[in-house]
């Protein structure tokens, strides 16, 4: 496997992604990437120098509209799925101490 | 009669006509569904109290004459990565198992505007990250030509449920393969259109630059209806395109004289099994007979649209599922120290191996450092792939060859090693990349009797054209088996 994801690596795409994973995990997940990038590496054939890259297939920009309330206020239902509410808002763990 | 064998537009026109009534209809699907969910798993959620209700509610719109299009009445069932207000929607994951929409996405509300009774949601791969529909958090689906197989994926659950006339018509999505694929493992037909032509708004995003909605259905005329109807320009959808020309069932036209239809030789080469070759080959001639212009050519740059999907899409997935996080919806963790522990802990066990696979990836190369050498570089491959495109359309006006290189494989089987599973998504993956529509139709079974996928790929906006050479080989092929199911798992018992 030419590309070796390092512990440190690892750690920090965890933190980027917001995962915790565990010491098997981790190592599966080193595993995994360092195959996929060698994988990867074969775009590395491609001459791509003076290639825009493409975001988007079809030549559109950005689309504007009037700053207008169009939607009703859907709150209560809104709610209704969250985990945890208090007061008509979403409730998480204190976040300032 | 036989209702359920009724194709989604058959079935359309006897109800218009008084002989079926859209309850008999929907208590039919329904009795199948019964029959063999046990057994096949095509669906999450089944709605039968919301579809009886609603079937009466269509009767009376028909009966009135407010109703009266081609689909006025047919039950559906719908992909569980779609938004339906108050049906759960999980996207057959845990991080998601309770989720009530408060909105209903526009493709479905499409449908529902033309007398759609919906059945219920259909499962897939997790977040639509799959091949197989076994990363689904609700069980895996199986695959009514064999229950020992695959049904495919993502839309597994959707392709699975049209062949097991579970419904009459579903709705998929197709981000590298996600339609045409299942289509092609459960002999169905599917339609992925063209980037913009049916609005994402209410989608549940994967890689938002490549999914697209789609129908799946019996038969390529069933797929032009339904397409017809789903069909918007959205302001809601910011990528969605404005189309004049969505009258897709106008090109059901049983003729391909003249037309140049190029099969690259890059799509038949090594790693198609050779019974899959076999069969699409002869659908080229098929059509060649018919007075195709059929010739081989080169596309090049194949091997080059996985390595640059998994960079682009694993980049989006990264993003787009930043916003499950145990706040808002879904699933939280029990225990938990503090608001970053709580984020940490609800993903990692809300979400499941694969979906955290392409998440990471994604973080990787989105991440300070690797950005120019992997996402940027992506891009430009992509640009280069469409370029690859641009130049075939100039001398094509449908690509064919095979949509996947082998059919079903067994259940259990694809998982432990993904890289592998990704090669499966060769001929399908560039599609997207490019933003073409690419359309599976059934063209034969291999020596286990299953079924194989003839794809048809056109040029941006150009669904009429394989619209066309669809139907036109549909004629000559003539009608498509359904599966026969064993007696064992018709009873409900593997």
């Amino acid at each position: 496997m030419a590309n070796k994801i390092s512990d440190e690596t690892i750690e920090y795409v965890g933190i980027l992604a917001k995962l915790e994973l565990s010491e098997e995990e981790k190592r599966q997940a080193q595993e995994d990437m360092g195959k996929m990038l060698d994988y990867i590496d074969k775009l590395g054939e491609l001459d791509t120098q003076g290639v825009e890259p493409m975001s988007h297939v079809f030549p559109v920009h950005n689309v504007f509209r009037e700053d207008v309330v169009v939607n009703g206020d859907d709150r209560e239902n809104m709610l209704r799925n969250a985990p945890a509410v208090k007061d008509g808002s979403y409730k998480v763990p204190k976040t300032v101490l | 009669m036989d209702i359920l064998s009724l194709t989604a537009t058959q079935l359309g026109s006897k109800i218009k006509a008084g002989e079926v009534s859209v309850t008999e209809a929907t208590e039919a699907a329904l009795a199948q569904i019964k029959k063999l969910e046990g057994t096949l798993n095509c669906y999450v959620t089944v709605d039968e109290e919301g579809a009886l209700r609603r079937a009466k509610e269509v009767q009376k719109l028909i009966d009135e004459g407010t109703l009266s299009g081609p689909l006025a009445g047919v039950p559906v069932a719908i992909k569980d990565n779609l938004c339906t207000e108050g049906m759960k929607t999980t996207c057959s994951s845990k991080i998601l198992y309770n989720f009530h929409p408060t909105y209903t996405a526009e493709a479905v509300k499409k449908l529902e505007e033309a007398g759609a009774v919906i059945l219920g949601k259909t499962n897939m791969d997790e977040f639509a990250m799959g091949s197989t529909t076994e990363t689904s958090a609700f069980g895996v689906t199986r695959n009514p030509w064999n229950t020992e197989h695959v049904p495919g994926g993502s839309s597994g659950g959707s392709c699975a449920a049209v062949a097991a006339e579970e419904c009459f018509y579903a709705l998929g999505s197709d981000t590298g393969g996600s339609i045409r694929q299942p289509s092609s493992f459960c002999g169905v037909t599917g339609i992925k259109p063209t980037y913009g032509t049916v609005s994402r708004y209410g989608l549940i995003a994967y890689g938002s630059s490549l999914d697209q909605i789609g129908p799946v259905a019996k038969d390529v005329t069933d797929c032009a209806a339904v397409l017809e109807v789903i069909s918007s320009h959205d302001k809601k959808d910011s990528t969605s395109v404005e189309r004049q020309d969505t009258d897709f069932t106008s090109s059901l036209v049983d003729d391909v004289r003249g037309m140049r239809i190029g099969l690259p030789r890059d799509y038949l080469g090594e790693g198609l099994d050779p019974e899959v070759k076999a069969e699409v080959l002869k659908a080229a001639e098929t059509l060649k007979e018919k007075g195709a212009i059929v010739e081989e050519f080169d596309l090049s740059l194949v091997e080059y649209a996985i390595p640059a999907y998994y960079v682009i899409a694993s980049a989006e997935a990264s993003s787009n599922l930043s916003r499950f996080d145990g706040v808002k919806y879904g699933y939280r963790t029990q225990e938990y120290e503090g608001l970053h522990n709580m984020y940490k802990k609800s993903r990692s066990e809300g979400f499941g191996a694969e979906v955290k696979r392409r998440i990471m990836l994604g973080s990787f190369v989105l991440s300070s450092g690797y950005y120019d050498a992997y996402y940027l570089k992506a891009l430009r491959t992509k640009a280069l792939i469409k370029q690859a495109f641009d130049r075939a359309f100039e001398k094509y006006d449908v690509i064919l060859g095979p949509a996947a290189p082998t059919t079903a494989p067994k259940l259990g089987k694809s998982l432990s090693d993904p890289l592998k599973m990704y090669l499966g998504d060769i001929y399908t993956i560039s599609v997207n990349l490019a933003g073409l529509p690419g359309m599976t139709v059934p063209c034969g079974t291999d020596s286990h009797g299953l079924p194989i996928g003839l794809q048809l790929i056109g040029d941006c906006f150009k669904e009429k054209n394989i619209i066309r050479a669809g139907y036109s080989y549909e004629q000559a092929r003539g009608a498509w088996k359904a599966p026969q199911l064993t007696e064992t798992a018709k009873k409900g018992a593997i």
